[in-house]
């Protein structure tokens, strides 16, 4: 690597310096915008004791589900973890912790510590369990509470194209929690499906600028559609 | 009769206005879409990041990039935008959804709401609904009014961990449309066909009659 160039040449050097008992904030909704290469690095290297920042934890063959069955994940925080069966074992049984939290929350405490804000007020879970142990605070008559940003050891991110540079552009809704996460981790690594040249990316275009990106890997992605609903062509 | 689904969703796309910006849960909000009056055109909101939500891809259409809050593939409207997750809830928790109808297990006369959890049996998560029910104004719940076994879920108070506090103000279940304020239920409409007396039955909590109470007109 020389100057900005943030290429790296291959997945172990891509989760390079990934150590036991670290936490990792992870882009994707359900499977899409999933970084799943470098979700299967930290397969391959068997790293323990990790606590995953990620909306969803996969299914029970793909995604971040994948590093289930050999227990490398401690501790996940999620909105939404109802697809995987292998999951609700590990949770009902109290081998896996679990901190449920609100998706619009869980993007802005990504936002927010990439951001340098400690912490922020937000309606979203006042009066509910999300709430417990929480400070609440009262503006201009509605409550609030006080919720703490995240950051993480490491991001993993998903982006469509990138120049060498680590700038990124984004396609669809796989964009999601990508661009949070990418501020979010004191290493962000990003694997995309196309690296181009520094100058071809037009900047007014860029979602992600460079700065957030450490490095950056070109990869070959499955893809794997959750719920495949089509309507008849004939219509 | 009990309104199904379809007719459900119908009642709620009475609710529509030209030009609004809404967010349909999954299940029987979702089936709204199909309803919209002709002539009208609401845009949908879609938390993973989408505004313009289309119909489903064909086959030849499908793009695993390109979903909706449910996970299945859709395509997009004209005049669609994406974002990401943070943009998408500013939307939501900053009030400018005009629109949000989504499901629940049980609503009480404070205007209370738990969705997302049946403890020791369905911990699935609250996904983007704690940030729909504290940002918008203008929800309606669409649920059964009972359980199969004649259960009301319309409480004094509910008894499942909350999804929102005192943010439920309109209530449209397979019996009855009801407005919460002031502490207590309002039946407003009734499900064609079904008593005052039947829902009264039915709901736990204190329900208001005042006057007549009209059918629902489809």
């Amino acid at each position: 690597m020389a100057g900005f160039d943030k290429v790296v040449s291959s997945y172990e050097e891509a989760m390079a310096g990934l150590e036991n008992n670290m936490t990792i904030i992870s882009g994707g909704f359900g499977l899409c915008g999933i970084a799943e290469n470098l979700i299967a690095e930290i397969k391959r290297k068997g790293t323990k004791g990790l606590t995953m920042v990620s909306n969803n934890c996969g299914v029970d063959d793909f995604g971040l589900g994948v590093l289930l069955p050999n227990r490398q994940i401690k501790k996940i925080v999620a909105s939404y973890v109802g697809e995987n069966a292998e999951f609700e074992r590990q949770m009902m049984s109290g081998e896996l912790e679990v901190e449920l939290t609100p998706q619009g929350t869980l993007a802005e405490k990504m936002r927010a510590g990439g951001a340098g804000i400690p912490a922020f007020y937000t309606a979203t879970g006042y009066g509910t369990p999300v709430a417990e142990g929480k400070e609440e605070r009262e503006f201009n008559g509605r409550h609030y509470i006080l919720e703490p940003a995240i950051t993480g050891d490491f991001a993993i991110v998903k982006a469509w194209k990138a120049d060498r540079y680590g700038n990124l552009v984004f396609r669809k809704t796989a964009r999601n929690f990508n661009p949070l996460a990418a501020t979010a981790g004191k290493i962000t690594v990003v694997e995309v499906e196309e690296i181009v040249e520094p100058g071809e990316l037009d900047p007014d275009q860029i979602h992600t600028p460079g700065i957030h990106v450490n490095r950056l890997i070109q990869g070959t992605f499955e893809k794997r559609i959750e719920q495949r609903t089509i309507r008849s062509s004939v219509e | 009769m009990a309104l199904s689904r379809e007719q459900l969703a119908q009642r709620v796309a009475q609710e529509l206005k030209d030009g609004y910006y809404v967010n349909l849960g999954i299940g029987i909000p979702t089936l709204v879409a199909n309803y919209v009056p002709s002539g009208m055109e609401v845009m949908l909101q879609s938390e993973n990041g989408l505004l313009g939500m289309g119909q489903f891809p064909t086959e030849e259409e499908i793009d695993a990039d390109l979903i909706n809050a449910g996970k299945q593939t859709v395509t997009m409207a004209t005049g669609a935008s994406v974002f990401d997750s943070a943009e998408s809830f500013a939307m939501i928790r900053g009030g400018h959804v005009d629109l949000t109808v989504l499901g629940a297990f049980e609503v009480d006369v404070n205007g209370n709401i738990a969705s997302y959890m049946i403890p020791g049996k369905l911990i699935k998560g609250m996904g983007g609904a704690m940030d729909l029910v504290a940002g918008a104004d203008n929800i309606i719940v669409t649920m059964t009014h009972a359980s199969k076994h004649g259960v009301s879920k319309l409480l004094s108070r509910c008894t499942l961990p909350l999804t929102g506090k005192g943010c439920i103000k309109k209530v449209l279940t397979d019996l009855a449309f009801i407005e919460i304020k002031e502490g207590k239920f309002h039946l407003l409409e009734r499900a064609p066909g079904v008593s005052v007396d039947e829902i009264i039955q039915l709901t736990e909590g204190e329900l208001v009659i005042s006057g007549e109470i009209p059918e629902m007109q489809f």
